[in-house]
């Protein structure tokens, strides 16, 4: 078959005792998207990074076009014709587009010529696939949808044929993830073949081809999107069938838990980003925050756990003021009952070198239980460690196994089964599902739901409107610091990705 | 995915890779060796000879051991709380005013056992004092504290120069260093240690506070993986987000940390001043804070891996000295180059083998895996 753009034979992968891809076959037809799904860990970044040069494979072999090639490492990658949008943008901040999409790829020592050269290839591939940027913009100025914009025009600009997409709509807004999309049509349109990694059902639906799912390293199934499900393909990916809704009942919120009052926060760079938001939480509702990724989520809830400083506003916790412009001591305030899962488990929530005990009471180390004088207890630790692996099933049940080794899901139900445990007041929680399998997010979403049908206040952020739709009793959108409306459950996924893109926000201030 | 390397059994991870790391070094030292015209392995033998051949020689490598375990101690605790601490020359440096106080105060009126724990005291004191002012500079004005603790040893050299032309040097004496300490302020000699394995110390300085080496070097076990602080120690080094997540002040640590470093590292003092010299001399720390530096990382940190990497420097040192002595075309320079390939090899290129290494053991967990599958079934 000559119409096979890339085709992947008997890939096998370990890491150490980890198989990370088992005999993966897979066939990727020239000028299709084609998509690649599969839980956390199911193998995907792993395969694709094999194909991109980054990882050698132990075994098994890549053809392009039909014939074998030996990828070492990305430049062979590209040789060939493959080009990788990474989750995590590749770029120079503080540099032009044009110096980006040239980096690596200067062709002598002296720039002037080749920078001429880049401007009229820019313009061709700028007008042959509608990619339109400003050359000279720098990087950081640009809106995220257009530093992913820069990230497929450098892979065009080293000529691939084959353009792989990792986790593309993260960090996007509905819309820009629509014009992604279209983007990708008109690519496939010139013939090029496309290669996108989601956990998006919905995304699978709504542009690939084909879709092969992944399941614990192995490639479980291929399908032609049109004759599958989103039901077929969750059931693939998991093992079993998969609640996509999560049931809850009506909210009864109680009394107010946390006030919050012109709260204002700046970032290192004297850069407002919460621009005087108020709200109130009430025990026994979730209250979901909506917004684009970078629009000062992150800042509020740092600011109410006592990490970052705020300028001015100020925070009541069960009525007694949280100092939030002074210092304010996150252990304190856990003795207050607020109990906080950050948005970033890797560099925050969780030592990723640690023991999974040592993680386990990580803030809570000066728990009386824990300790002896000045020693920790280490038989203590231990013990409860084990008891909370048990109540959240997470797996491997090994206190002692680094936390690096468990799986994003289970590295969350790590930090859950530690802030919730205690039965807290108000639970802040950043991005609960963030790279969290789909078997976890169904256990993650119902645990929160119990956690607010037994009183305790649920102040939940997440790039995810999905998840922000299906657990808030009540949705205040963010848009450029400050909240920009607020909404039932039941508002329409338009409402709110007009609000988020502070279109609806604008007009609803002016009125 | 997360893991860029597979885990290698412990066995593995502490012994064979920094045995391959040694090997490997030796090798390269040996092609030095041959450079020069020499012969490599005639030089081995008088290295290996040099250090253990005789009860005297194994008390030589085993006094600088002692110095070496300090040292080691003091840039591994910092380590753990993610701080480079490079002062541990100039800690030790200063930390000798504590001993040679105590020793000058009582060496007259007291026995040694007397004088040992005050001296133990001083030592640390003014090296956890000479480590607090940069520890309270990163913390409270952020200036790093690598390039500080190196201007303090600059400082604390220059301190100590003064000290002993002016201050701390009997009159009419025209050497800078303290007059000779009466009996009181010597520490005894371990030949009983030596004599239960039948050895013979001879003239060797090997002393008592090579015991006071070991158990710091438990108390360090103790603190950095069984106390609180030690774990709030290690979450900052690991991860300072964390640590500020979790409420652990980070200021605080620091300070408290590179006081504790500071403490360990004027311990080294008690080892030449009471344990070699009975005085202290100008420069006696000659280098053992820098070692400190290769031990820790060559011990990973870990008091069981930095008691034997102060063990085989003690040897590098002790048998590096017998090599110039009886090979007169390697200088003593030479033992310098031979050092430092110990310390590339060992601290610096450590990871070099490792990823050959733990394919090597995937390759054999998987056929074990197989082999159990087949079995069960």
């Amino acid at each position: 078959m000559d119409n096979i753009a890339i085709e992947l034979r008997g890939i096998d992968k370990s890491f150490g005792p980890v198989h990370a891809n088992k005999n993966i076959n897979l066939k990727v037809r020239k000028g299709t998207i084609h998509g690649i799904i599969g839980e956390n860990g199911a193998g995907k970044s792993t395969l694709m990074s094999i194909l991109y040069g980054f990882y050698q494979a132990d075994s098994g072999e890549i053809l392009v076009d039909g014939k074998p090639v030996a990828i070492r490492d990305p430049n062979a990658a590209i040789a060939a014709g493959i080009g990788m949008v990474h989750q995590h943008f590749m770029l120079v901040e503080n540099f032009t587009v044009l110096e980006n999409i040239m980096l690596g790829a200067e062709d002598s020592q002296i720039l002037n010529k080749g920078i001429a050269k880049a401007r009229v290839e820019l313009k061709r591939l700028e007008r042959e696939y509608a990619l339109e940027v400003d050359p000279d913009a720098v990087i950081e100025e640009l809106p995220v949808g257009l530093q992913q914009r820069v990230e497929i025009l450098k892979a065009l600009y080293r000529r691939a044929d084959i353009l792989i997409l990792d986790e593309p709509t993260g960090v996007l807004t509905p819309a820009e993830a629509d014009h992604l999309f279209r983007v990708l049509g008109q690519l496939k349109n010139q013939g090029k073949t496309v290669i996108l990694i989601t956990h998006k059902l919905r995304e699978i639906m709504a542009i690939t081809d084909e879709v092969s799912v992944m399941r614990r390293g192995e490639m479980v199934a291929t399908r032609t999107t049109a004759e599958t499900s989103v039901e077929e393909l969750a059931e693939l990916m998991v093992g079993r069938r998969v609640l996509l809704r999560v049931e809850k009942g009506e909210a009864k919120p109680g009394e107010v838990k946390l006030a919050v009052e012109g709260l204002t926060v700046k970032d290192g760079r004297g850069v407002t980003m919460v621009d005087n938001v108020s709200f109130n939480l009430k025990a026994g509702e979730i209250v979901g925050i909506a917004g684009v990724a970078g629009n000062g989520q992150s800042e509020l809830l740092e600011a109410i756990s006592g990490i970052r400083r705020a300028v001015s506003g100020s925070v009541l916790l069960n009525g007694k003021p949280i100092e939030v412009t002074g210092r304010a001591d996150p252990s304190e305030l856990r003795n207050r009952g607020l109990a906080h899962v950050p948005e970033d488990r890797h560099h925050v929530g969780l030592v990723l070198k640690f023991e999974e005990c040592e993680n386990a009471i990580l803030g809570y180390h000066h728990d009386k239980r824990y300790l002896n004088g000045v020693f920790l207890n280490v038989d203590a630790i231990r013990k409860d460690a084990e008891k909370r692996i048990a109540e959240y099933d997470i797996r491997p049940p090994n206190p002692r196994l680094k936390t690096a080794n468990f799986s994003g899901g289970n590295q969350q139900k790590i930090v859950l089964a530690r802030e919730m445990e205690r039965g807290p007041d108000v639970l802040i929680i950043g991005q609960p599902t963030r790279g969290v399998d789909v078997g976890a997010i169904e256990f993650i979403h119902r645990r929160i739901i119990e956690m607010r049908d037994q009183g305790m206040a649920v102040l939940l952020v997440s790039v995810e409107l999905d998840e922000i739709r299906a657990l808030s009793d009540r949705i205040l959108v963010m848009f450029a610091g400050r909240v920009v409306g607020e909404r039932g459950p039941d508002a329409t996924e338009g409402e709110l990705g007009l609000l988020m893109a502070g279109v609806e926000g604008r007009k609803e201030a002016a009125e | 995915m997360s893991t860029p390397y597979a885990k290698l059994p412990g066995w593995a991870e502490y012994g064979l890779i920094p045995l391959i790391n040694l090997a490997v070094a030796f090798l390269v030292a040996g092609l030095v060796v041959l450079l020069v015209g020499e012969n490599p392995l005639e030089a081995a033998y008088h290295l290996i000879n040099g250090a253990f051949g005789r009860g005297e020689y194994l008390g030589f490598t085993l006094y600088y051991a002692t110095t070496f375990i300090f040292t080691g101690l003091a840039v591994a605790v910092a380590f753990h709380a993610g701080l480079f601490n490079i002062g541990g020359e100039g800690q030790a440096y200063v930390g000798g005013i504590g001993v040679a106080l105590a020793c000058l105060w009582l060496d007259q009126t007291m026995p040694w056992f007397v004088v040992f724990p005050l001296a133990i005291l001083g030592s640390a004191f003014f090296g956890a004092a000479w480590a607090f002012l940069p520890g309270w500079l990163q913390a409270k004005r952020g200036s790093h504290i690598v390039i500080t603790t190196i201007m303090f040893n600059f400082i604390a050299s220059s301190l100590m120069v003064y000290l002993l032309t002016r201050v701390l040097k009997p009159l009419g004496s025209m050497s800078p260093q303290t007059r000779t300490f009466a009996e009181g302020g010597q520490l005894p000699k371990l030949d009983w240690l030596l004599a239960i394995f039948g050895l013979d110390i001879g003239t060797a300085p090997f002393n008592v506070s090579f015991l006071l080496a070991l158990v710091a070097a438990f108390c360090v076990w103790l603190l950095i993986w069984r106390t609180k602080l030690g774990y709030e120690m290690r979450t900052m080094g690991h991860s300072p987000s964390a640590a500020r997540y979790a409420g652990m002040s980070e200021s605080r640590i620091t300070v408290i940390t590179m006081m504790i470093s500071g403490a360990l590292a004027g311990m080294m003092a008690l080892n030449p001043i009471m344990g070699e010299q009975g005085r202290m001399q100008l420069d006696f720390v000659q280098g053992a804070g820098f070692v400190g530096i290769a031990v820790a990382l060559m011990g990973r940190s870990h008091p069981a891996g930095i008691i034997p990497a102060a063990v085989l420097f003690g040897m590098l040192y002790q048998g590096g000295a017998e090599i110039s002595f009886e090979m007169p075309s390697i200088s003593r320079d030479m033992i310098v180059i031979i050092q430092g390939l110990v310390i590339l090899f060992a601290g610096a290129l450590e990871n070099m083998f490792r990823p050959a290494i733990a394919r090597l053991f995937a390759m054999q967990s998987r056929r074990a895996a197989v082999v159990a599958q087949t079995k069960g079934a």
